[in-house]
């Protein structure tokens, strides 16, 4: 039945209080969202199609911006780094300080924000017009998941692609370095990659490693939950689509620092 | 059989269906009638399962699906069929692996049989030959064709139609409501549509429930909803504006 009206001095007391259930039951429904898609992960049967569909649609259609936004990111760390060091005489570090640069921090961040802003926008508009057409709708009916159909291939997909764009974006990155540092500047080449090789290990790779893992994770979560509880009409979809964009690349950047300081 | 009981939903302060009682009895066309946003379609999500209702009982054959979730509401589910307003056909699919995808995903019917029974269900809604065509390259009544197809291809119990017949043109409205017809003589399921084609429904209709503001107000045959006294259902029948007019919802 519906509720009765309240008296007009009690209404700023439901509104906060309405707002706050609101708030807590949507932060609830956001991790059942997740612990939903591992399940059926991790449960048969596997869409292999579907999974394949979403590592070309995130990962592979990514390519050529991860690939520009890399050699862009490079050789402006180059030229900067480079301009800074030669000031001290130690323009010898170039190399170590690009690719730690790249590979510790500006790597995994940067082609995160950049699939978020391709792939993710796209995945929550797709999701989105499937939820107010429908389409949705009709794989539950069908007694289908649209977890298993739509869902956890995308998450399972972000957790692949993630790590191997960051490792494409940081290889490009290198070299967008070495072009500026020293086919412009005339580092030799030798010192370039011989210092990097002395000054970035394993736990350097690993930093950037996780960090990318858990960005794949963040951005297909919070861009297919949107997509999937997107509102009426197309304003729903565009507003599902920007909430996603702006989330997930807060919680990038919210989850970066918290990972830095663990990862050190 | 369907039993509806009580049903009871709002939305914040808004109810939408109050205590609405209906029976369906199996093998007939049940069809809802009532004005646009009068909840023809919330009831319908009820019945499917994708709303939950405050109060009142859904009985499929005695089973309570009201509060049901999961793998015990799928099992009810697999005995369904459903044409949605729109169609809801996956644009990224061609039109046969719209048809083909219950009987691939569903049912894992062998790929032999599958191509079979995908080319007799488009067939059977006058369709040959535009399986290879997307969603976005045939017309609103094909696409509604196309659904009709897909949700009857596995040979559902029953099958609940959303307004199949929104948006086209007077022709296609009767084409659709005799291919219903049709189809429902071929396989007998039970049908249960939310319609507003007044009189086109009263033609294939075995029984006629009108929902006004959250109840069925009045419910028979088709002779029987007609020659009915309610003002609320001679207004709609005629088409004449209601001078007390509840809210849009």
């Amino acid at each position: 039945m519906p509720e009765p009206p309240l008296a007009p001095a009690l209404r700023p007391f439901e509104a906060v209080g309405g707002w706050t259930i609101g708030t807590v039951e949507s932060l609830g429904r956001f991790g059942t969202f997740l612990a939903e898609a591992v399940g059926v992960l991790v449960t048969p049967p596997f869409k292999f199609r579907a999974f394949l569909d979403r590592i070309n649609f995130i990962g592979y259609r990514s390519l050529l911006i991860i690939f520009l936004t890399g050699a862009f990111t490079g050789m402006v760390l180059g030229l900067q780094i480079y301009l800074t060091l030669v000031r001290f005489g130690s323009e010898a570090f170039l190399g170590p300080a690009v690719a730690l640069s790249l590979i510790r921090e500006l790597g995994p961040v940067l082609a995160a924000l950049m699939v978020t802003g391709r792939a993710g926008s796209a995945l929550t508009a797709e999701l989105g017009i499937m939820r107010i057409t429908e389409q949705i709708d009709a794989l539950t009916v069908m007694a289908l998941s649209p977890m298993r159909y739509l869902v956890a291939p995308s998450i399972l997909a972000g957790l692949i692609t993630f790590p191997l764009m960051t490792a494409l974006f940081d290889v490009v990155g290198i070299f967008g370095g070495y072009l500026v540092g020293v086919k412009l500047f005339g580092l030799s080449a030798g010192t370039y990659f011989g210092e990097m090789q002395t000054f970035v290990d394993i736990g350097d790779i690993m930093v950037g490693f996780w960090k990318s893992l858990s960005f794949g994770v963040i951005v297909t979560w919070v861009c297919t939950y949107k997509g999937f509880n997107a509102g009426h009409g197309a304003e729903g979809v565009a507003r599902a689509t920007t909430q996603a964009v702006v989330t997930s690349s807060v919680l990038i950047l919210v989850w970066d620092y918290f990972m830095g300081s663990i990862l050190q | 059989m369907i039993k509806v009981e009580g049903l009871t939903k709002s939305f914040g302060r808004q109810a939408v269906l109050r205590e609405l009682t209906l029976e369906v009895a199996t093998g007939t066309i049940t069809i809802v009638i009532g004005r646009s946003g009068g909840g023809k379609s919330v009831f319908l999500k009820h019945l499917v399962g994708l709303m939950q209702p405050d109060a009142g009982r859904i009985l499929v054959d005695g089973v309570d699906i009201s509060r049901m979730r999961g793998r015990a509401l799928d099992e009810i589910r697999r005995t369904y069929g459903v044409v949605f307003q729109g169609g809801a056909l996956f644009d990224s699919m061609t039109c046969y692996d719209n048809v083909a995808f219950p009987l691939r995903e569903k049912l894992r019917t062998p790929p032999e049989e599958l191509a079979k029974r995908v080319e007799a269900a488009l067939a059977q809604v006058g369709l040959e030959g535009v399986g290879a065509k997307y969603p976005a390259e045939i017309s609103g009544g094909m696409r509604k064709r196309v659904a009709i197809a897909r949700a009857l291809v596995t040979e559902p119990e029953i099958v609940f139609f959303d307004e199949p017949t929104t948006g086209l043109d007077p022709v296609l409205v009767n084409t659709i409501h005799h291919l219903i017809l049709n189809l429902h003589r071929r396989f007998r399921f039970t049908a249960v549509v939310v319609s507003h084609e007044i009189p086109e429904i009263f033609e294939i209709a075995d029984t006629v429930a009108m929902l006004h503001e959250g109840r069925i107000v009045e419910a028979g045959s088709p002779s029987v909803i007609q020659s009915s006294t309610n003002p609320v259902v001679q207004r709609f029948i005629k088409g004449e504006p209601d001078n007390n007019v509840s809210e849009e919802r």
